[in-house]
């Protein structure tokens, strides 16, 4: 840890990690969470413990207001009395709104003693667990960033254009949740978030700051869940696609599962709607997570860590960085055959 | 139920000192809200409300639309000078209106049971709050052509990142033991949220 700005710095445990994974980067992005778990144990040589008996942590629900607080901290203190059953302390979170939840929840309870004996009544009343709280708590990207050195020193590609040998300019998007809610538990606070850049330029990639980069994507939970009210959502991440539009990046890397699916999605959604492209050269702006960054810079293959999984397409991308790739194996199965190709694909060129 | 009293509930609620410590009315909060950039929504008038504590007023906002708007982004948080939490007080408001029934009232606060028999049903029945399966293309064509592959293939794609998807052990998308489950079932139990379900129910079928 460095000696300065302590207070925008954080504890990361070195090693043996519990893993907790996450609704939403499962369903949207399948292949980020085991490329995280190979880079951590393959790469890194860390050990990381998944328990098959984890389960949501009702986060969605929570902040769509049908699950009531009580509810979902006796949820997450099961999640806490699992680990601690493994022998493991220090928990790795995938979801930021899980994130965000136990920063609240492990806040809550070191003010509220009271309410902290009660949830640990209910634990042993409903499951027979016994209350626990973890020694160190972090996001998955925490840990990159940790060791983004480490990844730069065995990294096959660097977040250059081949091209023109000029840094790739990449939009950081960091999950309201991680840091707005209790700034001192984010990499850098709030204000000034460090997580993902300390990625992009280790790996050597250029910051693009434009003037709403810290603008929410526009999930907004009830806001897009509900389809009477996603014209809330898709402003949101509108507002954030035309500010960044005239710095012309190109790709987004976000920490936050929802926040790269969103910024994906609506990408599609305001080019059927509006005819409203946002990257240069008529062409979208990938979004990338912080996993699949990384399985980017360490030269995996990225049909088998998913990025074929997104909307926006990558393949420019790729040939920026010098990626190489089979586009035949692109729609396949884990044996090789094609299981068929998404409808409607559009190639935007000038 | 415990029903009146309004203003106690609120000021009851574990949150409330973390949501508001000292509102300045300040206005802080409202020129950085997503929510107030999109609809005719103010927090800083919220929080002016909420400390005038007067029962009738409160019953009136927890009936209206007002308390719906929030995207809960608590992107008010780092930016209020005096660290109250406008996001928060919005999750509490909404705690106290499906309580006291009065959330039925607004055409928005209705919601609650779409989004109760979505992702609360989901939760007890997969352990997820989503699932590949259950989330519709025909119903989200804002997906894109992607999400409608995947979902329709399902066990090809995502079997092609972990062959114990959909299975018991560890991994992507795993199928939850039933012992996890009834863990779950248990807690929704014996910490209310099923007495709270009932009563977004009930709310629905007394309209």
């Amino acid at each position: 840890m460095s000696k300065y700005w302590k207070e925008y710095q954080k504890e990361i445990a070195d090693d043996n990690y519990f893993y907790v994974r996450s609704c939403i980067r499962q369903n949207f992005f399948p292949g980020a969470e085991n490329l995280f778990i190979d880079i951590l144990r393959n790469k890194l040589g860390k050990t990381v413990f998944e328990d098959a008996d984890h389960t949501t942590c009702t986060g969605i629900g929570y902040h769509t207001d049908i699950v009531p607080l009580e509810t979902t901290m006796t949820v997450v203190s099961r999640q806490f009395a699992l680990m601690m059953e493994k022998g493991y302390e220090n928990l790795v979170v995938s979801c930021v709104t899980s994130f965000g939840l136990y920063s609240e929840i492990l806040d809550m309870w070191k003010h509220n003693p009271e309410l902290k004996k009660k949830i640990a009544g209910y634990l042993a009343e409903a499951t027979g667990r016994k209350f626990m709280e973890p020694k160190n708590m972090v996001h998955a990207s925490d840990i990159l960033y940790k060791y983004r050195n480490d990844i730069a020193a065995i990294a096959k590609h660097k977040l250059v254009n081949r091209h023109t040998g000029e840094p790739l300019k990449i939009v950081d998007h960091i999950g309201c949740h991680y840091a707005k809610t209790f700034p001192e538990r984010g990499v850098g606070g709030a204000e000034f978030p460090q997580v993902l850049t300390g990625l992009i330029t280790a790996w050597g990639g250029q910051t693009v700051d434009y003037p709403e980069r810290r603008h929410c994507c526009g999930f907004g939970f009830r806001n897009y869940l509900v389809q009477e009210n996603r014209g809330y959502s898709i402003a949101q991440s509108k507002i954030k696609l035309e500010s960044m539009k005239p710095y012309e990046p190109d790709l987004m890397v976000a920490n936050c599962p929802g926040c790269a699916m969103f910024l994906d999605r609506w990408q599609y959604t305001l080019e059927e709607t509006e005819g409203s492209i946002y990257g240069a050269r008529g062409r979208k702006i990938p979004v990338v997570t912080h996993e699949e960054l990384a399985g980017m810079v360490l030269g995996y293959d990225p049909w088998e860590i998913g990025l074929q999984t997104h909307q926006v397409e990558v393949e420019d991308l790729l040939d920026k960085i010098g990626i190489d790739y089979n586009p035949e194996l692109k729609y396949a199965d884990r044996k090789g055959n094609l299981i068929g190709e998404p409808e409607m694909i559009q190639h935007h060129l000038c | 139920m415990n029903k009146g009293n309004l203003a106690g509930q609120i000021f009851e609620d574990p949150r409330y000192h973390e949501a508001c410590r000292s509102c300045m009315n300040c206005g802080v909060c409202t020129a950085i809200c997503p929510a107030a950039g999109y609809y005719d929504y103010d927090p800083r008038v919220i929080m002016n409300l909420i400390r005038d504590s007067d029962e009738e007023t409160l019953t009136a906002l927890l009936q209206s639309d007002l308390i719906w708007y929030c995207g809960q982004c608590m992107s008010c948080k780092p930016r209020c000078p005096r660290s109250n939490v406008p996001g928060a007080m919005i999750q509490i408001l909404r705690s106290v209106s499906i309580k006291n029934g009065l959330f039925s009232k607004s055409s928005l606060g209705r919601q609650q049971l779409a989004i109760k028999r979505a992702i609360g049903h989901n939760i007890l029945e997969t352990g997820y709050c989503i699932h590949p399966t259950r989330v519709d293309p025909e119903m989200h064509p804002e997906q894109g052509p992607v999400w409608a592959w995947m979902s329709n293939n399902s066990d090809q794609v995502y079997g092609r990142f972990d062959a114990g998807y959909d299975q018991a052990g560890p991994g992507l998308l795993r199928k939850i033991s039933k012992n996890s489950l009834d863990e779950l079932d248990r807690i929704f139990e014996v910490t209310g949220c099923k007495e709270l379900w009932d009563q977004i129910e009930n709310s629905h079928l007394s309209l």
